[in-house]
């Protein structure tokens, strides 16, 4: 028995964006929409979390924090690029310093639509996304030293 | 004698396999009674659980490996205060491994030389001083009312010893919101979802470790609601039991609802109250059972 799907812990960051999608995801955490049902905790410490939830396009001044936040987080993990900015770089996308979407720097998992993003398909992404973080801990136990690759994206 | 060994190895063994499971339930109905309060649904009672399975299938990663042996040192200490409590042993030797648990967290914290979590470590050293005289003048009064340090002797008393200590009671309530983590003490590692330097003492533990110390906790949770208990032990078992039990839930109640109305203090109110509160309500205790 394992906890991994029961208990994903986010660490959010926003990147280029109109703040938006960003006002979406701190919903999400209201006791409106309560994420905590699903075992969420917003942890704030990339060591502690498994889902690395990134709102807002890539540019080339956050790509290194976007990267460091990402590396330090522990295998299995997982990214959730949430709204048009963090997907592909929406509205900023022809900007003279956007490089594009999440998946230009570190591995994208889910990709979730819309914007801004619906707090609702936020949770679609990160039920969709447990099922992935599940693979990644069974491939992990299976090769305990090779990093998993696994390139299962998920469209929410 | 011999009834009385056998006794307290049993009751070692009974802490040393049950206080886990009853810990992480009672932590898991704390979050919920949480979400209740705030109006929302809340995670499901056996959400601890979940997370500690989680944490231990985490790749292994460490700052250094003594921190991983300090935080192990931890958890070994805070199980063997619990068994030393739990077998009715000596409580003044309880307090004083406690309070050395709590010192390997400090020295794991320090390790990683990260400024969040030696920050952190800064404040458990203060949050330490601050419940130690409280929770010392409670093993005098503990002396006083009982006649030793000792927890058994409890099971003769005609009356039970909140009779002689209800100031010191209080007192040790107040300083229980610090042992336990909440708010407005929760300064140097904060529970749940509320955030302060990042995570505090924890902020450079995951994984593995980090699950040792959530174990940790659930232990301690047990071993101090024990010492609220203890306060209603008296000869009569089925009575006592019941006393035992209501207090428990009463006091833990008490300190989920102060969790969610108080804010988080600054350490200079920490340490000021709860000096006030050891010297007003231990002290005045003391001299009257003194005087007595
Ligand atoms: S996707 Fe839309 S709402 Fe979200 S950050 Fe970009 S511009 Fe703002």
């Amino acid at each position: 028995m394992s906890g991994t799907k029961k208990s994903p812990w986010i660490i959010h960051y926003d990147g280029s964006s109109c703040n938006g999608c960003d006002i979406e995801v701190l919903a999400a955490l209201t006791p409106l929409y309560d994420a905590e049902r699903f075992g969420v905790i917003n942890t704030g410490n990339p060591k502690h979390a498994d889902i690395f939830v990134v709102t807002g396009a890539i540019n080339e001044q956050n790509k290194n924090v976007v990267k460091q936040i990402y590396d330090q987080m522990l295998e299995p993990k997982i990214v959730v690029a949430c709204g048009a900015c963090a997907c592909g770089g929406g509205v900023y996308r022809e900007c003279y310093n956007v490089s594009g979407g999440v998946d230009q720097v570190i591995p994208v998992d889910a990709y979730v639509s819309g914007c801004a993003i619906k707090p609702e398909s936020l949770f679609d992404a990160i039920v969709a996304g447990v099922e992935i973080l599940e693979q990644k801990r069974q491939a992990l136990k299976k090769s305990n030293k090779a990093k998993p690759n696994i390139s299962t994206k998920d469209k929410a | 004698m011999d009834i009385m060994l056998i006794l307290c190895i049993a009751f070692a063994i009974v802490f040393v396999l049950l206080a886990p499971f009853v810990g992480a339930i009672i932590s898991g109905i704390d979050r919920k009674v949480t979400a209740k309060m705030q109006g929302r649904v809340g995670p499901k009672i056996l959400q601890p659980i979940y997370d500690v399975l989680k944490l231990l299938g985490k790749e292994s990663a460490t700052v250094n490996p003594a921190q991983d042996f300090f935080v192990l040192l931890y958890l070994i200490f805070v199980v063997i205060a619990g068994i030393i409590f739990f077998s009715g042993l000596d409580f003044l030797l309880c307090v004083l491994i406690i309070t050395l648990a709590s010192l390997f967290l400090i020295i794991a914290a320090y390790s990683s030389r990260s400024p969040f979590a030696e920050l952190g470590a800064q404040r458990e050293i203060l949050q330490v001083m601050c419940y130690e005289p409280m929770i010392l003048i409670m093993a005098v009064g503990l002396f006083m009312a009982n006649g030793a340090f000792n927890i058994y002797d409890l099971f003769n008393a005609q009356l039970p010893i909140i009779v002689y200590l209800p100031l010191i009671f209080i007192g040790f309530i107040f300083v229980l919101t610090i042992k336990v983590r909440k708010s407005p003490f929760d300064i140097s590692m904060s529970h749940h979802a509320h955030q302060e330097l990042v995570r505090g003492v924890t902020t450079e533990i995951s994984g593995r470790s980090l699950a040792y110390i959530e174990i940790s906790h659930w232990y301690e949770t047990v071993l101090f609601l024990g010492w609220v208990a203890m306060f209603f032990i008296f000869c009569n078992p089925l009575v006592s039991a019941i006393l035992c039990v209501a207090s428990v839930i009463v006091v833990y109640f008490l300190e989920i609802l102060i969790d969610n109305n108080f804010a988080r203090v600054k350490w200079q109110s920490m340490l000021k109250y709860s000096w006030i509160v050891a010297l007003l309500f231990g002290g005045v205790n003391i001299l009257v059972l003194m005087v007595l």
